[in-house]
């Protein structure tokens, strides 16, 4: 059924009972010409992409819980493309494109909302650092607008301006960035993936590759073997085990990244205001609560969860930021798992077994990616070749000395 | 999470700071005919366990110990920790 006003209003007449389940349930086929391991984000965006841009439409995608059950629905939900980096910026411009017509390409309403996206600057030498990004953006063909602190104020003028420490000197303004409902983009790709023939399936775990002669020919799974001609994996958060079982090695840790979000309040913030200095950003939900987060915990963890220590330096850093936010009640915390790569740009590349295809290393940037990551993990999976927009996101920079490295932390994945 | 520094006892985490994992206390020979590729693997590359992990963690408001611990990392759980420069007497 094709979603639309008319549908809505017909089923509102007819009692809702002319919604059928989105997705079929298929039990896995003895062998696909591609499997995707994993059911986030990218995944499905990967196998939609293949089967929409390359007419692979014998595709599955394997997913060890239920589709959308991992980061993609544990993120904060923002979307931008304010990178520096040569190798980043014309991926990310890619993918914030894709985000445009994406609700109407899949038929599915995913509430991206351009409410703009601020990047704070607290030293003059701060904002001639965010006039710099701001031309990369510009020559990129992103949005990118320099405010100054009188600018900001009119904007935004909730801002604790005159904090001691992190006094506001300006920002860099980025209105094409905003915000989408994270869950919705899972459901509108797997919906979109699903009607051009690929097979979802879930509660199907990975426990093996079969790999012959250097050539992957398959995977073991918690539901049988399954034959495949190519398999991609975009598994960000367990990359490195997943990976491991074909045996390699990943410059990745596994890190928890916690979130929060308070009660529904009225309207208050109309966009997304990141404090870097602070290590805090925040938006409002179209539900009203306030939707925020900040650092990694800082140690390696598979546990998706965080601990204390955080939340209180996440609020401490919201309080001194928009000290109104302090009356608000904080509702729920959850943590999930980041690959942090050792230079904090994402890995989509060939692997040394033919036809084993890699996508992660997503640090905590996967959910702004996912249309892009998705098409050009699909455009390497079909093709063999990196897209043009995604060349330098190769899985050898590190031994080559090519890292993309926006923090310039060097190997400490903890800092970036 | 409190890790129980052998010099100060048990210490609340904020104590500390991470600093990866143990192995690269063992940082290699430089000269090593092979020293590249042995040097990729020690800066870039990582086991990345889901379960126990051998890590350095640095007493940085405290003694200013460097500590080698074993954690759970699906757990949190510090599984036993001792001094960094204890490592060569060791058996």
């Amino acid at each position: 059924m094709r979603y639309s006003g008319f549908q809505v209003f017909l089923n509102g007449l007819t009692g809702n009972r002319g919604w059928a389940p989105v997705w079929r349930d298929p039990a896995p086929k003895d062998h696909y010409d591609v499997i995707i391991i994993g059911g986030g984000g990218h995944g499905l965006a990967t196998a939609y992409y293949l089967a929409r841009e390359h007419g692979i439409t014998n595709v599955a995608v394997l997913e060890k819980g239920t589709i959308g059950g991992g980061n993609v629905g544990r993120n904060t939900t923002v979307v931008r493309a304010n990178y520096m980096l040569d190798g980043n910026v014309e991926f990310y411009s890619h993918s914030l494109k894709l985000w445009q017509n994406l609700s109407a390409e899949l038929n599915y309403n995913v509430m991206l909302s351009r409410r703009g996206c601020i990047l704070l600057a607290h030293s003059d030498g701060q904002l001639e650092a965010l006039a710099r990004r701001g031309n990369m953006n510009l020559m990129q063909g992103d949005g990118a607008e320099l405010w100054d602190a009188a600018t900001l104020r009119r904007h935004i003028p909730y801002l604790n301006f005159d904090d001691p420490r992190f006094p506001l000197k300006g920002g860099l303004m980025q209105w094409e960035a905003g915000t989408a409902r994270h869950d919705a983009v899972a459901w509108g790709y797997a919906r979109a993936a699903d009607r051009l023939g690929v097979d979802l399936i879930q509660n199907c775990e990975v426990t093996g590759f079969r790999i012959e002669r250097g050539r992957v020919t398959g995977v073991d799974t918690t539901r049988g073997h399954i034959g495949a001609g190519k398999v991609g994996m975009a598994v960000a958060g367990r990359s490195s085990q997943v990976a491991a079982m074909a045996g390699l090695r990943l410059p990745i840790e596994s890190h928890v990244l916690q979130a929060f979000v308070t009660e529904g309040l009225k309207p208050v913030i109309d966009t997304v205001i990141s404090f870097g200095m602070g290590h805090f950003y925040i938006s409002q939900s179209d539900k009203g609560g306030l939707v925020f987060g900040g650092d990694i915990d800082g140690y390696n963890s598979y546990a998706q969860r965080g601990n204390l220590p955080i939340v209180e330096h996440v609020a401490e850093a919201g309080m001194a930021l928009m000290p109104m936010i302090g009356r608000a009640r904080m509702l729920r915390s959850w943590g999930g798992i980041m690959d942090m790569t050792m230079d904090g740009s994402p890995i989509i590349d060939r692997t040394p077994v033919e036809g084993l295809f890699f996508n992660g290393g997503w640090c905590y940037g996967g959910f702004k990616a996912v249309p892009g990551g998705g098409h050009v993990f699909a455009h390497l999976i079909a093709t063999g070749n990196p897209h043009p927009v995604a060349t330098k996101f190769r899985l050898d920079r590190f031994a080559r000395g090519a890292v993309i490295d926006e923090e310039a932390t060097g190997a400490t994945p903890n800092l970036h | 999470m409190k890790l129980d520094c052998p010099l100060c006892g048990a210490r609340d985490i904020r104590e500390f700071h991470y600093q990866g994992a143990a192995s690269l206390a063992d940082r290699p020979d430089p000269d090593a005919p092979e020293a590249q590729q042995v040097f990729l693997d020690y800066v870039y590359m990582r086991d990345n366990p889901a379960g126990e992990n051998r890590e350095l963690w640095f007493h940085a408001h405290g003694c200013g110990a460097w500590l080698v611990a074993t954690r759970n990392v699906t757990t949190h759980e510090f599984l036993s920790v001792r001094l960094a420069a204890a490592r060569e007497a060791a058996p």
